[in-house]
């Protein structure tokens, strides 16, 4: 669908569609879907098909005054004709005609058009939808990315991604998945999917090798997301403290290597390598979440980050303090990660038996092929002296590890205990 | 279901089997990884190969029979080794195959293993 526009790299043309398609895809596909009884396959053809339009077009005739009014004008009309030809069977009400005609007419009149990215996020994210194709349904309808791109971020098949992808889309409107913002008494609720589904996709492309491009844009296509969404629901304290989590983690995507290519863990990297303006940001925002008065996850998590980033100003961790938003954040989610974690800070603050008898606490069935435990497993029981049990942890880590630098640097720790 | 992952390597990651300083890296991760895979217990079956020049390939064409030394076709990657392994469906055995040290360099393919003939 919207995969493969040929965009001339050079006209101006070119330019004002790329352009134009990044500020308002969402926008105009979140209008024509909910004006197209839900149908967002329908939606996406249309508007794929105007932007095809655009590039034959615009290069030639120049580029329209309202390219997103000429955009939709040309989406409404493939849809219009889409919908008749299926008349017999779907009848295309005149009700639907009328709402397009009139975003037509807002668009071109320079009146903002209502912003319905927001209600595409819901739709994406409805728990109507299997879990595992919330994020890829975002990522291809709010940002337009193609199969391809999010097939290889999910390390899932391209062509069983892509037809994931379009049964997701038939269950929204075979289900008749509303187009609208949830009601307050479930807000909260349905408000948490949207923002699972964003981290999802940052976390993704967090885990993958900073050398790896399709993993490095993944990363900032969430943290877009993250933003779009923070700026449609400003007063939401959660969608402040994930965009502040995004944005500390991403701050030292390049501290993570060493200059020969070595995975640096976040303990010794060298803090003037991290991005201080962004790094600030993720800082303000988190403050303007904690105003609100309302803890979450993922402020939690981001004040867990916020602590690491002290070290650029005084050099050093307050690892109990650390020690003690994991235990507050595991109040919050059950995740695997965030146990993780309060083992390993707790054995930085109060020692590594403390450290290791949590780690042990752990459920043993959910582990085997748990990464990160068998890392965290294996540095603990090389502090306590155990190096028989190390190495072997750190053997199984190497083996569960699919990033070449980590493995590296695993197989550095297991030869140097 | 039973996945074949087939491992590829360059001329280059051959040559680090027999070379001191790249030898232990090179056997400790792929030592790893099939401890890994073993303890999950989903192996059922395959071996490393030496490498392709140890290889003599086999054509019988019009009744004549050809045999030359080397693999079947030159190629950048070639065949390192081959595990089958039973997973619940591909995502999970992509997952496995993310994790093979070839796909760091070379690459891992995955292909579903023919199912048994129905009986006679």
């Amino acid at each position: 669908m919207n995969s493969s526009f040929d965009i001339p790299s050079t006209a101006p043309a070119a330019e004002t569609l790329d352009a134009t398609v990044r500020r308002s895809y969402a926008t105009l596909l979140g209008y024509l879907a909910s004006r197209a009884g839900g149908d967002l396959a329908a939606a996406e053809d249309a508007l794929s098909e105007a932007l095809l339009s655009a590039v034959q077009q615009w290069p030639v005739q120049g580029i329209p005054d309202k390219p997103e009014a000429w955009l939709l004008a040309v989406a409404r009309r493939r849809l219009t004709d889409e919908q008749r030809r299926h008349a017999v069977r779907e009848r295309f009400s005149d009700a639907m005609q009328h709402a397009l005609e009139s975003a037509e007419q807002l668009a071109v009149s320079g009146d903002e058009f209502p912003d319905e990215r927001l209600k595409l996020l819901f739709v994406c994210a409805h728990p109507a939808i299997d879990e595992s194709m919330r994020t890829p349904l975002m990522l291809q309808t709010v940002l337009g990315l193609d199969a391809q791109a999010i097939a290889s971020a999910f390390l899932v098949a391209p062509a069983a991604m892509a037809q994931r992808l379009v049964r997701a889309k038939a269950k929204i409107k075979a289900a008749a998945i509303p187009f609208e913002v949830p009601e307050r008494w479930r807000w909260d609720e349905r408000f948490s999917f949207v923002l699972d589904a964003i981290y999802a996709a940052f976390t993704r492309g967090w885990q993958s090798s900073p050398e790896d491009q399709t993993g490095r844009d993944m990363a900032r296509e969430a943290i877009r997301l993250g933003d779009v969404t923070a700026k449609l629901v400003p007063d939401e304290p959660e969608a402040l403290g994930l965009l502040a989590l995004m944005l500390h983690c991403h701050a030292r995507r390049s501290a993570r290597m060493d200059a020969s290519g070595r995975y640096v863990p976040l303990d010794e990297q060298d803090p003037t390598a991290w991005d201080h303006p962004m790094t600030d940001h993720a800082e303000s925002l988190l403050q303007t979440a904690g105003g609100m008065g309302s803890p979450g996850r993922f402020q939690i998590e981001a004040a867990i980050q916020s602590a690491h980033a002290q070290r650029r100003v005084t050099g050093r961790v307050e690892w109990p303090v650390v020690a003690a938003l994991y235990q507050l954040l595991m109040t919050f989610t059950p995740a695997l990660g965030a146990r993780i974690g309060h083992a390993i800070a707790t054995a930085h603050a109060f020692g590594p038996e403390q450290g290791w008898a949590l780690l042990e606490s752990l459920p043993k069935e959910r582990l085997a092929d748990h990464q990160p435990y068998w890392a965290a497993r294996a540095h603990l029981l090389a502090q306590i002296g155990r190096t028989k049990e190390a190495k072997e942890a750190f053997e199984r880590a190497i083996g569960l590890c699919d990033d070449p630098a980590v493995r590296a640097y695993l197989w550095e720790r297991k030869n140097t205990i | 279901m039973e996945y074949m992952l087939i491992f590829t390597e360059t001329q280059a990651d051959f040559a680090k089997r027999n070379d001191p300083a790249e030898a232990p890296a090179y056997w400790g991760a792929w030592s790893a990884y099939c401890k890994a895979l073993a303890e999950s217990g989903i192996m059922v079956s395959g071996a490393g190969l030496q490498p392709p020049d140890t290889a003599t390939t086999v054509r019988i064409r019009e009744g004549k029979r050809t045999l030359h030394d080397g693999p079947y076709a030159e190629a950048k990657e070639m065949l390192g080794g081959f595990f089958v392994i039973n997973v619940p469906d591909l995502d999970a055995a992509l997952e496995w195959a993310a994790r093979s040290p070839s796909s760091s360099y070379g690459s891992t393919e995955v292909r579903p293993v023919l199912p048994p003939p129905p009986n006679e």
